[in-house]
């Protein structure tokens, strides 16, 4: 056995984060702070642009990255419609939305997985990471 | 309750009006007026795909939306109605009187626009008819969140950025 780690998978294109406001620069920031891997995501803002231009900047992304996976914050906004209507031309891209930290911090993480595992993974990571914490002690 | 919210929104159904607007109000559907989505089962079919499943959402045209808003303002649920651009709800208005009150909530950048604030672009077409529907009687006023205070077209002149 080598005594040196087994030199990383290939991470494969970058995934986009498109979101409102300052929120993908600041989950890849935090992406980045955390695991070092901000790297593998270029993230987008919606901010003070029109549907046209988010589809626009998005396409445009996508083709300069080879992007394959998209990551989008909620639902009924602008940057998930906008990913969606990429995705009816484009049906080999993988559109997530209701991003979270906890969804990018696995996926960042996936290495020499399918882009359908490392999906499956962060989905189920993101989702179960939402949770009510309280103070009050445990019944028993 | 008479729909609340009739709002021209260049992104139409977006998180704004769904959340800002929607969840303070107890929304419970939205009629989007415009033409194309109307036309288009995949353009319907994507905000159904998005829209929280509490809120119902209503496809018109114009020619549709006419026929149809007074069975929509006798609806018990809370509304909102959505254009994507002012020549949509200039065509609306003109022929639904009963619409008083018009909100421009968002209308980017295009080529011939003029920045009036930092999410309202106006060409000198669209002005005008926005002017000409508030002297028409429909008070219109520009507003992207509730919070917002909302501005009279009278107060834009010279405005920058908000």
């Amino acid at each position: 056995m080598s005594e040196t780690a087994s030199p990383p998978t290939p991470a494969g294109p970058k995934a986009i984060v498109l979101a409102h406001g300052t929120v993908a620069e600041a989950l890849v920031e935090a992406v980045d702070l955390i695991t070092g891997r901000g790297d593998r995501f270029s993230p987008l803002s919606n901010q003070n642009l029109g549907a046209a231009q988010i589809d626009a900047l998005l396409r445009e992304r996508i083709d300069a990255l080879g992007a394959r996976v998209i990551f989008t914050d909620l639902p009924a906004g602008s940057c998930n419609f906008a990913a969606c209507r990429v995705l009816k031309d484009r049906p080999d891209l993988i559109v997530v939305t209701g991003v979270n930290l906890p969804a990018l911090l696995q996926y960042a993480l996936r290495d020499g997985v399918s882009d359908a595992d490392a999906i499956a993974a962060a989905v189920e990571r993101g989702g179960s990471a939402l949770r009510v914490l309280t103070g009050r002690p445990r019944a028993n | 309750m008479p729909i609340e919210l009739y709002r021209i929104d260049d992104r139409l159904i977006h998180g704004q009006v769904i959340v800002g607007w929607g969840q303070p109000m107890d929304l419970g559907f939205v009629v989007l007026v415009d033409d194309e989505v109307a036309g288009s089962e995949w353009e319907r079919e994507l905000y159904r795909m998005g829209v929280p499943p509490e809120v119902a959402l209503y496809f018109a045209s114009v020619d549709d939306a006419v026929a149809h808003l007074a069975e929509w303002r006798a609806d018990p649920r809370h509304g909102i109605l959505l254009t994507g651009d002012v020549d949509t709800m200039r065509r609306l208005t003109e022929r639904a009187p009963a619409i008083r009150e018009v909100n421009v909530g968002g209308i980017h950048h295009r080529p011939g626009r003029t920045e009036r604030l930092r999410y309202l672009f106006l060409s000198p077409e669209e002005e005008q008819a926005l002017r000409a529907m508030d002297a028409r009687g429909v008070t219109v006023t520009v507003r992207d969140v509730p919070s917002a205070r909302a501005m009279r077209l009278g107060e834009l002149a010279g405005a920058r950025s908000a």
